[in-house]
């Protein structure tokens, strides 16, 4: 197979002679694509001499890990304590009904994925959520459409 | 040949400590910027760049230097910058952009650094000034976080320069591995993790163990606790302070190698702890024969992937060994078995932290901190509805009533404080009655909270404590890992109840229910989570049941 082109043969010959790797691996290879699709997982566990069943076991088991590609821009809306006190609920519906889709779910033009978690260590500046590693604190539901425009914008001058 | 003189001097700490400050001490002015992922986020990257720019158009290079620093504490308030000039008073700024920092440079700084005697901050900046005078610095009592905020975290010189890795030298050129152990045990430091265990009894334990080939050293960084970063604060603004924690505990027990386990959720603070063992590896203070002792040792750094129940010691362990990490049955202890089935220790961020102070400044030092029980100090993430949120250290001790009502400026906008949480999902509230009592390990478990590992989450009087302890049963039902029975059906079923409760369909014998079904969960879960899960419900239960019954369907509606 042409090594090269294949990311999971890179990723398993870079972490496989190492201890305690799959998880490491698995988050490079996400860091990569944005998700860990069924190709690259296979590959892996080849490399890595690991059985494909337990690479899912592990993928499925921790939240941080998408087995399908997401949107562009990965909307991470914090359901923390100190955000779910400041009312970032109502942020997250903001981002739903903007997008028109649920939590969990991407837009159909593949621009956004919106997900909840629980806590990015910035609850000093709560509600806050984090687009593509970009951390937005102190936020509003007001705040929301024209951080959707920004991001829209910013995706055309790439195109 | 290589000058052997030279190449000690080279990676002499007292060599490089001294140089540094030399090197510090050549500057009238230091401009420290937080440079933490809360500053980072409101734009403090664009500001360092702004202020070295126009001290190198002034040609002030050498008189002015910018420090990026870890956090500061006042995250909400950000981004911060602390203007330090010698022979004036320190001057906090806060909520800056590019034009409030230009007009402090140009108003503030440069006439500075030209005059004599104090410098009055100019009327048009005054509302971006912070006191440096409000109880919320002046009544903390920094030990873990002393550097945070006054290096930066990328230098290991500058760590050296403030006595880093000192305690380090003391311990492998002075003291034996069961000395270190005696040291750590007198001072009385307890985990801060959680479980508020004994460090230097842990460390004995595992020191007992034989090495037979391999012994490991664990520092849980996964901080799991929503609404809680003392850890990642702590990781990112002074990462040097845990490595030199966990390689004295290293020499202590008798480990071969460490492993940093980290949330993936905080990428500056891995990147930061990489940084710091790069920068340990180039100055010879991890690998072999450590400051020319016998003493070898190497880290590395593992990732969490999303789950709060890899915090717990048995799942991290699985979580490393790259499985999906749910807990196992104790005993056998870690220190027994652990991590690839060989003998392991597992310490949280800020245990690790405290330890170079502890040997630098002796055991009895540290215990003169705190309480008969609860020795030195904590660090809490004080959020809610409290008008200074941010990272805090007290000693241990502190009653509610200074850490909300002093240090934190009480709650905001005229309300009134209901309650106090700590321990996260595995804890309770301590209601504005008790505000008097002091936060160590035994009173919070007699009001039936816990410690935790440093949440504190101010409530007000509009809060609904029914809704908020569903909060805290939805986040532990989600992260539970499904299996052990108790905790897996049990919190389901609680979690309908009082959702049942919270919609107005409950009735007298649900709350009966809650409770039988919260004493099994607590009696019969394999791990920490299933066995803590409810208590966020027993406690406002205890204490709020009002809040319950008026919301059933044949409760009595009190006024
Ligand atoms: C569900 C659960 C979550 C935990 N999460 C953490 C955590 O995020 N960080 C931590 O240091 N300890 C956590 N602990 C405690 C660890 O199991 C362990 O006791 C601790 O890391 C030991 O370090 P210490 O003695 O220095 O506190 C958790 C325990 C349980 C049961
Ligand atoms: S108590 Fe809950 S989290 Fe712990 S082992 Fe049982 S199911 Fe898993
Ligand atoms: S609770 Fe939202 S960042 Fe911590």
């Amino acid at each position: 197979m042409d090594n090269d082109a294949c990311l999971g043969c890179q990723t398993g010959d870079k972490w496989r002679r190492k201890r305690g790797s799959l998880i490491m691996a698995l988050h490079e290879i996400q860091g990569v694509k944005g998700y860990v699709g069924w190709q690259d997982a296979m590959d892996l566990a080849k490399t890595m001499n690991i059985p494909l069943a337990r690479v899912y076991e592990v993928l499925t088991f921790y939240n941080f890990f998408k087995l399908v590609a997401p949107g562009k821009a990965v909307i991470s809306v914090c359901t923390g304590t100190a955000c779910f006190l400041k009312g970032n609920d109502k942020v997250l519906e903001r981002f739903k009904s903007e997008l028109g889709i649920k939590e969990g779910e991407s837009t159909p033009d593949g621009l956004f994925h919106l997900q909840v978690v629980r806590c990015v260590g910035c609850c000093g500046l709560a509600p806050v959520c984090v687009v593509n590693g970009r951390t937005y604190g102190r936020m509003t539901p007001e705040q929301v459409p024209v951080i959707l425009n920004e991001w829209r914008e910013a995706f055309k001058e790439e195109a | 040949m290589v000058d052997m003189d030279e190449l000690n001097k080279r990676f002499d700490i007292h060599n490089i400590a001294n140089n540094k400050l030399a090197e510090i001490e050549k500057y009238k002015c230091h401009i420290y910027c937080c440079h933490s992922t809360g500053c980072k986020s409101s734009g403090s990257d664009d500001l360092i760049a702004l202020i070295k720019q126009i001290l190198e158009e002034n040609s002030l290079s050498e008189e002015a230097r910018v420090v990026a620093t870890g956090c500061m504490g006042l995250c909400a308030q950000g981004p911060l910058i602390r203007v330090e000039i010698n022979g004036k008073k320190d001057v906090l700024f806060k909520r800056l952009d590019a034009n409030t920092t230009k007009t402090i440079m140009e108003k503030y700084v440069l006439p500075a650094l030209k005059s004599e005697g104090e410098m009055v901050v100019a009327d048009e900046l005054k509302p971006y000034v912070l006191s440096l005078d409000l109880p919320f610095f002046t009544k903390q009592e920094k030990v873990v976080l002393k550097n945070a905020g006054s290096i930066d975290p990328e230098d290991i010189a500058e760590y050296m320069a403030h006595g880093g890795y000192l305690a380090l030298e003391k311990a492998l050129k002075t003291m034996t591995p069961q000395q270190v152990v005696e040291e750590i045990k007198k001072s009385g430091l307890r985990g801060r993790g959680g479980g508020g265990f004994s460090t230097g009894m842990k460390w004995e334990l595992a020191a007992k163990v034989p090495t037979v080939d391999e012994k490991f050293i664990i520092c849980n960084g996964d901080e799991g606790d929503p609404g809680a970063y003392m850890d990642r604060s702590i990781l990112e603004g002074d990462p040097h302070a845990v490595i030199e924690g966990m390689m004295i505990a290293a020499y202590a027990i008798g480990a071969t190698a460490g492993w940093f386990y980290v949330r993936a959720e905080y990428p500056l603070a891995v990147e930061r702890l990489q940084k710091a063992i790069q920068a340990c590896k180039r100055n010879r203070l991890l690998g072999n024969n450590i400051m020319g002792t016998n003493f070898s040792f190497n880290v590395d750094i593992r990732l969490g992937a999303g789950a709060f129940v890899c915090g717990e010691e048995t799942a991290l362990i699985h979580s490393i060994e790259g499985a999906r990490g749910t807990p196992r049955p104790r005993p056998p202890y870690p220190t027994n078995k652990g991590l690839w089935e060989k003998p392991s220790c597992v310490n949280n961020v800020e245990t690790l932290a405290n330890i170079s102070k502890i040997l630098l400044k002796g055991a009895d030092w540290f215990a003169s901190f705190g309480t008969e029980t609860s020795k030195g100090t904590k660090v809490f993430a004080l959020t809610g509805q409290v008008e200074h949120s941010g990272l805090i250290e007290v000693p241990m001790g502190t009653t509610i009533n200074e850490i909300v009502n002093e240090i934190g400026g009480g709650v905001p906008e005229g309300k009134k404080l209901k309650a106090v949480q700590s321990g996260g999902p595995s804890g309770g509230v301590i209601p504005a009655q008790h505000m008097n009592m002091p936060v160590c390990y035994e009173e919070l478990k007699k009001i039936g909270s816990i410690m935790g590992s440093g949440g504190l989450i101010v409530i007000d009087d509009s809060s609904d404590m029914v809704a908020l302890a569903k909060f805290y049963l939805d986040f532990t039902v989600d992260e539970s890992c499904g299996k052990c029975a108790p905790c897996r059906i049990g919190g389901k079923q609680m979690l309908m109840l009082l959702d049942k409760i919270n919609r107005g369909r409950g009735k007298k014998k649900d709350l009966e229910l809650l409770k039988k079904i919260a004493d099994a969960m607590k009696k019969a879960s394999l791990c920490g989570l299933g066995q803590t899960a409810p208590n966020p419900v027993l406690s406002t239960l205890r204490f709020y049941e009002d809040e319950y019954t008026n919301k059933l369907l044949d409760g009595k509606v009190k006024e």
